[in-house]
């Protein structure tokens, strides 16, 4: 690549451009304000033979900043793709034409919004710089495995077929975890009409025959440290050895905790032996193998038994799980159909309010087990009268009546509590100030299972009702740490079929965690980037927002408190960027500049105009896209819009709302994603985190008696296109109201 | 109660969902509903219904025995078929429901003055006769079906139409006496009877 800056404008006039915009105009602009030193106009930018004319002059002219004039960037990406060059994208597509109405009235505006774009892709293209690498690559294929179950084995098997080296750690002395104590499973294969072998002792004699699997038992991870690519863990043994191994990526399969039935005092749990769990009903059942299942209180022969569903979950009491285990259905059918396979005149009711059978097979095992003969009674159970044959009190919610019931055995279906390991230090520090609150004093009573040698905590942090860390949304496998991934009932609740699965996605995850980690590349959303963030350290003044805001856990701190950022573990969302003060971090292709000077490059009209200048700055993961799907739907916005796309909004510069105020823009709209509970956010937190930045703007705005409605902050959904123009429009209503900003010139 | 009542009591004791399944046509479906209420839904006449077949089933298995038979509400089926279009069970629910109507009227135990009952009642022996419907007839008794004087009442009421269809040839006052029959009566009859005996015996078992 030749050492001097050489931009090349390329500006297309396919698609209903050429017709619309002056492209002489357009050309001259990339020439005069953007300094292009070549500019050239295809009729179609796209074909085989406008790419070659771009490549020619990259090969030839010397161009290493290439600004594409033409559709959005999020089209024909294949296309423009260039090696070693920048590369900038004006739309004048989705951005200029599709959102202005093809009026004569119009041309003037719609071509100022053209040239606008034209002159924004330049400046950015000046301060973009092709990413280097960091030196900080590593390829290790070692897969660590936390987790010795049916979901861990799994994931082991699946990676190590796919040539990457296994080691599970298991912390007690024999693979299989909670599905080695099951007399038979939920079917996984059709027909999916009765228990299948449990199938641990198959995967048990794979892995045993695999030389690419090391299994350490009694073993448990005393400290993991490092980065994807090169995880340094310990592994420690019982009986007090330990040793150290690397690992380019981690899947954490620690599985489950049957919850505590003592809990539940009225089904008489602690007063009556024939009281059980479903995981008690199963060492019964393995101690009758296939003959007459007797129960525990007197050993009579059960010839009438009740399942009670959802016994201590789905429910806000205290002290119960909130959430549906999902597996508790079918492990009911299952178990009655361990009675009517061995005698079917022996009753069995199963008394569920929603009887839940997910998974491809599991409609097919509940018609089964109707078949068989077993009852289904939608009721709610209210307690359970300990006598000699327990009495069954419910509500039978079809028949609106309260019913007593005498059985022989009562078992109940109590849910998962994840194995999930210690909250974050942030979400500890939550729990303690709830607690001192209610005086109380918290106390984290879990162990951890990955012992991460991070600053955010120990384990992944914990979601919804204590599960592992996963984006339920939008990709389930994504966690906040970068080349970990839950896999199994520690993720969210499911059963073995499903954990199976589950553990497979895990695998391959972390397997291109992996592989990424060597290449230098991005894991998702970002997948592939090369850019990472870098900081100026002599200007750094320590104050620790950057460690402290990065979602991922990303940056540690040396002793100084300087930032260390390990790449590998980095998304590249740059909300590091968007929280640094003194404005030091930045990424080879985008930083305080490449926005800061793309709203400077805008032309801002004089007052008397009446043009004013409405900035967006727009997520690029969902509201881009959304303000691209209302130009496909040919909905207007107005011409006086500019929009900048982001990384995150988590990424967005106080400076860029001040300098854009200071050069007179008249309205700031910032479009990220949905936080809170149910985030959408791409980054977990970003768009959280800018939301606290931006409240405390409107008092500046104030101190600068500017209008704190010159600048507005909204959370948009992928699909809300009609949402976006609206929120734009508005912006442009209320600017007429409340007249042009002062600070022009 | 019938002394067949009383025997499948006996015989079945308190498993009301066996003797379902033995002995009600499609009976052995009962057990199959997963209670999603689409048929109650779609039913149009379901909220006139006392309980509607979701509930009957539910009822079937908890055992209610007399409750479902001695109910008034599989007599208000329509045979519209709605719900075993919409069953995602694919259940033959219509099925059901005359399937428990003829059951508790084999049994003696069905709610004697159900209109619905009644009507079939009188169509049934209507039929059996001749093998054919003497509509005359039919109407005469489903007129007087609730007393002389109401009989009277309805059939003047109803007279403009009988004289219109007497006049256009579409009701034929020979058909009081005697009226037209199938072919073979007589092997009409004993073909019902034959079905009858077979039926009974199957029941009886």
């Amino acid at each position: 690549m030749a050492d001097e800056m050489k931009i090349g404008a390329y500006i297309c006039n396919g698609c209903g451009i050429g017709d619309r915009l002056d492209s002489g105009q357009l050309e001259m602009t990339a020439t005069r304000d953007g300094k292009a030193a070549v500019c050239q106009q295809s009729d179609f930018l796209c074909s085989e033979a406008g790419v070659k004319m771009i490549q020619d002059d990259i090969d030839n002219e010397g161009v290493n900043h290439v600004v594409i004039a033409a559709c959005s960037r999020r089209a024909k990406i294949e296309a423009f793709s260039f090696e070693n060059v920048t590369l900038s994208r004006a739309n004048l597509r989705e951005g200029v034409i599709w959102v202005r109405p093809d009026e004569d009235d119009q041309r003037e505006t719609t071509q100022e919004m053209a040239d606008d774009y034209i002159r924004m892709a330049c400046a950015e293209s000046k301060y973009m710089k092709v990413p280097a690498a960091s030196g900080q690559q590593e390829v290790n294929k070692n897969i660590l495995i936390a987790g010795g179950g049916v979901s861990g084995m799994t994931a082991a098997i699946e990676a190590s077929k796919a040539g990457y080296p296994c080691t599970i750690v298991e912390k007690t002395a024999a693979l299989g975890g909670a599905t080695a104590q099951l007399y038979k499973k939920i079917p996984t294969k059709a027909p999916y009409a009765d228990p299948q072998d449990n199938g641990i002792a198959e995967m048990v004699a794979t892995i045993e025959a695999d030389s690419n699997i090391t299994v350490c038992l009694n073993s448990t991870l005393t400290k993991t440290a490092g980065a994807p690519g090169r995880f340094e863990a310990d592994i420690s043994t019982e009986s007090g050895s330990t040793e150290t191994k690397s690992f380019g990526a981690i899947v954490q399969a620690s599985g489950f905790t049957p919850y505590d039935a003592n809990n539940l005092t009225e089904f008489s749990y602690s007063k009556s032996q024939d009281v059980i769990t479903q995981a008690e009903l199963e060492a019964l059942a393995i101690a009758a193998d296939g003959g007459a299942i007797k129960r525990p209180s007197d050993g009579k022969e059960v010839t009438n038994v009740m399942f009670i569903q959802c016994a201590g979950q789905r429910s806000k009491k205290e002290g119960h799980l909130e959430h549906c285990s999902g597996y508790c259905c079918s492990a009911s059918i299952k178990q009655a159909m361990y009675f009517k396979d061995q005698n079917p005149d022996i009753d069995t009711t199963v008394l569920y309010s929603d009887l839940r059978t997910p998974g491809a097979g599991g409609e097919n095992f509940y018609r089964s087990g109707q078949k068989k003969g077993i009852i289904f009674t939608k009721g709610i159970a209210s307690e359970v009268v300990h006598s000699k044959n327990p009495i069954v009190k419910f509500k039978d919610l079809i028949l609106d009546e309260e019913v007593e019931d005498e059985v022989d055995l009562v078992v109940l279906a109590t849910g998962m509590v994840a194995n999930a390991g210690e909250p974050t230090r942030e979400q500890i520090t939550i729990a303690e100030n709830e607690a001192k609150e209610a005086g109380n004093e918290y106390t984290v009573s879990v162990e951890s299972i990955l012992n991460l040698d991070y600053r955010q905590g120990k384990d992944m942090p914990h979601m919804d009702n204590g599960f592992a860390d996963s984006h339920f949304i939008c990709f389930p496998y994504e966690t906040q740490r970068t080349g970990m991934y839950a896999a199994g009932p520690t993720r969210r609740p499911m059963d073995i079929g499903q954990s199976m699965d589950d553990a497979m996605g895990a695998a391959m995850k972390a397997i291109a965690a992996a592989e990424n980690a060597g290449l230098g590349k991005a894991a998702h959303p970002r997948v592939a980037d090369l850019s990472f963030p870098t900081a100026r350290l002599e200007g750094c003044t320590q104050c620790k927002r950057c460690t402290v805001e990065c979602p991922f856990g990303a940056i540690d701190e040396d002793e100084k408190g300087f930032p260390q950022f390990n790449e590998s573990r980095c998304r590249r969302c740059g909300t590091c960027m968007g929280a640094c003060p003194v404005r030091v971090i930045s990424f080879d292709n985008y930083s305080i500049d490449t926005v800061g000077q793309q709203l400077k490059a805008v032309d801002i009209p004089e007052e008397f105009d009446e043009k004013p200048r409405i900035l967006v700055l727009a997520c690029e993961n969902d509201a881009y896209p959304a303000l691209d799907m209302a130009a496909q739907n040919k909905m207007d916005y107005s011409a006086f819009t500019r929009v900048i796309p982001v990384r995150c909004l988590g990424s967005v510069s106080l400076s860029w709302i001040t300098d854009s105020m200071n050069s007179g823009y008249d309205g700031i709209i910032l479009m990220g994603c949905p936080s809170g509970d149910d985030y959408q956010c791409h980054f977990v937190k970003g768009s959280g985190t800018a939301q606290e930045r931006m409240s405390k703007v409107a008092d500046t705005l104030e101190t600068l008696s500017l209008e704190p409605e010159r600048v507005q902050t909204y959370e948009i959904s992928i699909t809300e296109s009609d949402k976006v123009v609206k929120i734009i429009n508005d912006m442009a209503d209320t600017i007429e109201q409340i007249g042009m900003s002062p600070f022009k010139f | 109660m019938t002394d067949i009542n009383t025997g499948m009591v006996e015989k079945y004791r308190n498993d009301f969902l066996k003797e379902v399944e033995a002995n009600v046509e499609e009976g052995d479906w009962v057990k199959m509903c997963m209670q999603c209420g689409v048929c109650s839904g779609s039913c149009p006449l379901g909220s006139d219904w006392d309980h509607p077949p979701q509930e009957l089933f539910m009822m079937i298995r908890a055992g209610k025995r007399d409750e479902v038979l001695q109910s008034t509400s599989m007599w208000m089926c329509t045979s519209c078929y709605n719900c075993i279009v919409r069953c995602p069970r694919e259940l033959p629910i219509t099925h059901i429901m005359h399937g428990l109507a003829h059951y508790a009227t084999r049994l003696g135990i069905e709610p004697k003055n159900q209109p619905t009952r009644q009507f079939a009642q009188l169509f049934w022996d209507n039929l059996a006769k001749n093998g054919r419907v003497n509509e005359l007839w039919l109407g005469v008794n489903l007129y007087f079906m609730n007393g002389f004087v109401n009989g009277i009442k309805v059939a003047l009421g109803m007279a403009g139409i009988g004289l219109g269809m007497l006049k256009t040839g579409r009701l034929s006052l020979k058909e009081l006496v005697g009226g037209h029959t199938v072919k073979d009566k007589k092997g009409f009859q004993a073909m019902i009877k034959k079905a009858q005996e077979l039926e009974a015996a199957r029941i009886d078992n």
